[in-house]
């Protein structure tokens, strides 16, 4: 099963490292992993997506804790939260397809952020399957290279984490 | 009034109560060894940077202390990595001080440069690059602080040639504070509760130590333990000196090359007390097998061990004697109730009695070629109950447990987790180092003993009078154990074609050598190695081809043994 897990480190020098080498020293999945500093700069949060079963994820949970450098970890499983991604993506856009690509990302809410004779390349931000369902309707088009960047996630309602709370 | 980085790291040594260290000289260290000439610390050169570490690590398990070694960069620095490594198997608190090139030359392969910290992340339980002097004093506070707390481990600090020399004003910090670092040390009552609630309905309990009983010093609580609740104990090679071999309760070690009555035991017990242990796979043979009907309460301080390996029923995280003693005093205000056990465990202990006559530790002796298990049991005989003990890895390290009769907590020091050959010698030299007085004894095989024979020098200089004996079957001997059994004695690269004389290799360095090529010759060889003032190689020409048994062929089950006889 997929999950999203959020860790909050210390921003050290390495800590990067030490949380990659966990995961691929311990044999655990890593889909995407994104990072930088909070408000309080001190702190990196980075958000994982991994997957396996109930008792990987247990150790994935625990091992991550175990590391000197995390100070807290939240697994969005069981959690109510939103999750989002931003995508850039070079279409090919010629006078038979043009339009098609501008209607698209008008329909996904994307900017066109760059325009060239031969392409347009096209931001978009959303849920995981929002990025997805948009790469499916573009790749008919010719898509010249494309960027995600790994989900970040935030929990739904009025509660947040800081340090020390 | 300012002191230089070096200066600095050896002020902090000693306000962490560091009076010994191991360690190597190189171009990265200099400026340290030049203050170490000024330092009450001392300084043992070993001829080998593992060997430094090993040493650290014998001292640290000798102890309870935290263990340092020092080594410089490059070399130096990769050269601790297998000692690092066993270190962290078994938990071993150890701070580590590597050399580091200049700052300004990090990343550009100066000469001499490794990325240690990168190189030593998976293997240390933190590491630390010290890139400024001023939070070198707080670094270090940490590394000990990180090092002996929670689940000990190995803590690694390289050091920067120019932090070395750089200049700050000097404050030792009086505490750390690690926002992502708390480890629990008390037991939920809770939980305690529940296995007690456990403990006094179970009809089959068997409790199984490891190591942690070791590093908590858990076994005064751990023996009132079994006698309350009349509980048969069986322990890892880890655990082993925690508990008395000859007390009635004791099953001796299990797993691959435990006993038969101890497997059984487990094999057919419906309540599993795992405490300070982490059911390794040497331990539990085929997982899916192992327990069966066993319902398993597990202790332990790293939660990250609970559920690994096997489900748990009950898990505590805790510190192990934290929870012991809640859990005694939870037995303590239902004496009606623990009364009862012994009676009602009675014929759970005549089962294990039948086990135990069917198959005892036994061996078949010879008047003709001298038996390894022979030689273990004399070295027991003559030694005293205070000796320590460590191995290297092989045969002789399973026949040093299975019959040498440990009996106080502390005296068996050998690699577990790693099961690194080599490591015998300087953790020995380790253990002598903080026991200048006692006996310590390194039983070694003639493989693994060349790994780190260059230690005979720092024995002999520093006049630690370790005894080694080398049962020597002029084989690779546990390999040679596996090819013969499931490999149709097909011995590949497991003759040592090259007899050595140990002997002739002992006086080389200026030790005593004895050899025994006799039974009746062996305990004259141990007297007098133990009458002998300085270090000492006592060489047992063994019966060649004598198999460690027990044995739980890799991945069977813990009841499917190839038994002795
Ligand atoms: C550093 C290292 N290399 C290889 C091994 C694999 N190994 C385990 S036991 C063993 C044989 C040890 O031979 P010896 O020291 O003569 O002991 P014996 O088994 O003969 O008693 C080997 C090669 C190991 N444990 N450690
Ligand atoms: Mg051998």
């Amino acid at each position: 099963m997929r999950h999203t897990i959020s860790v909050l480190v210390e921003n050290e020098f390495g800590v990067l490292a030490r949380v990659a080498g966990l995961f691929s020293g311990r044999g655990f999945n890593i889909e995407s992993l994104s990072v930088a500093p909070t408000l309080d700069p001190s702190i990196s949060r980075m958000t994982i997506v991994t997957s396996g079963d109930d008792r990987i994820l247990e150790q994935i949970n625990k091992q991550l804790n175990k590391l000197i450098d995390t100070i807290k970890v939240i697994d969005f499983t069981d959690e109510e939260h939103m999750e989002r991604e931003l995508c850039l993506v070079k279409v090919t856009a010629d006078d038979g397809t043009r339009a098609e690509v501008l209607r698209i990302a008008d329909i996904f809410r994307g900017k066109v952020v760059d325009v060239t004779p031969k392409s347009y390349t096209i931001e978009v931000t959303g849920a995981p399957d929002k990025i997805n369902a948009i790469i499916e309707l573009l790749r008919p088009m010719g898509i010249k290279e494309l960027v995600r960047s790994g989900p970040v996630a935030l929990g739904r309602g009025p509660k947040g984490w800081r340090a020390g709370d | 009034m300012k002191l230089t980085g070096s200066k600095i790291l050896l002020e902090c040594l000693q306000r962490e109560g560091v009076d010994q260290v191991f360690g190597y000289p190189g171009g990265t260290v200099i400026n340290i060894y030049d203050d170490l000439m000024d330092s009450p610390v001392k300084h043992i050169l070993t001829r080998h940077e593992q060997a430094a570490v090993h040493a650290a690590d014998g001292y640290a398990r000798a102890t309870g202390k935290v263990g340092v070694a020092i080594a410089t960069s490059g070399p130096g620095a990769t050269n601790t990595i297998t000692g690092i490594a066993t270190a962290y198997m078994d938990s071993i608190p150890m701070v580590v001080i590597t050399g580091q090139v200049p700052t300004p030359l990090i990343g550009n392969d100066a000469f001499q440069e490794a990325d240690i910290i990168g190189i030593t992340r998976p293997i240390t339980k933190h590491n630390f690059l010290v890139r400024d002097v001023k939070d070198l004093a707080t670094i270090i506070k940490k590394a000990f602080y990180i090092a002996r707390t929670g689940r000990p481990g190995p803590v690694l600090v390289d050091l920067p040639k120019d932090v070395q020399v750089a200049t700050t004003k000097f404050e030792y910090p009086e505490s750390v504070e690690l926002r992502g670092y708390k480890p629990t040390y008390s037991g939920n009552l809770r939980m305690v509760e529940k296995a007690a609630a456990m403990i006094l309905a179970a009809k089959k309990p068997v409790i199984y130590v490891g190591g942690g009983a070791s590093l908590t010093d858990a076994h005064a609580e751990l023996k009132q333990l079994a006698e309350t609740i009349q509980a048969p104990v069986t322990t890892t090679l880890m655990g082993m000196a925690c508990f008395p071999k000859r007390h009635p309760l004791s099953l001796g070690m299990l797993g691959m090359h435990g006993t038969y009555y101890a497997n059984m035991a487990v094999t057919n017990s419906d309540l599993l007390i795992a405490l300070g242990a982490r059911f390794d796979d040497r331990v539990t043979g085929k997982i899916a097998t192992f327990a069966p009907h066993a319902k398993i309460i597990h202790v332990d301080i790293d939660p990250t061990s609970i559920k690994k390996n096997v489900r748990v029923d009950l898990p505590i995280v805790g510190d192990l004697r934290d929870v012991l003693t809640k859990l005694l005093k939870e037995l303590g205000s239902q004496t009606d109730e623990v009364a009862k056990l012994a009676e009602k465990l009675k014929p759970w202990h005549e089962e294990i009695a039948v086990w135990r006559r069917e198959q005892p530790m036994s061996y078949t002796p010879s008047k003709t070629i001298i038996k390894p298990q022979f030689v273990i049991e004399k070295l027991r005989e003559l030694s005293n109950d205070d000796a320590i003990v460590t191995t290297e890895v092989g045969q002789h390290q399973m026949w040093a447990a299975q019959f040498f009769d440990f009996v106080q907590p502390r005296t068996f020091l050998s690699s577990g987790g790693l099961g690194t050959m080599g490591y015998g010698l300087p953790s020995a030299l380790g253990a002598q180092a903080a026991f200048p007085k006692r006996q310590v004894i390194d039983i070694s095989g003639d493989g693994a003993f060349q790994m780190n024979s260059q230690e005979l020098a720092t024995l002999v200089q520093y006049r630690l009078p370790v005894k080694i004996v080398i049962l020597n079957n002029n084989f690779l001997g546990m390999v040679r154990q596996w090819q013969q059994l499931f490999f149709n004695k097909r011995y590949s690269q497991t003759c040592m074609e090259l007899p050595i004389d140990f002997v002739k290799l002992a006086e080389a360095y200026g030790a005593t050598g004895l050899r025994a090529t006799k039974p009746e010759e062996v305990e004259d060889v141990i007297r007098k190695a133990f009458a002998t003032k300085g270090p000492v190689i006592m060489e047992f020409k063994i019966a060649r081809e004598e198999n460690v048994l027990p044995m739980v062929p890799a991945g069977a089950s813990l009841n499917e043994m190839v038994l002795a006889s």
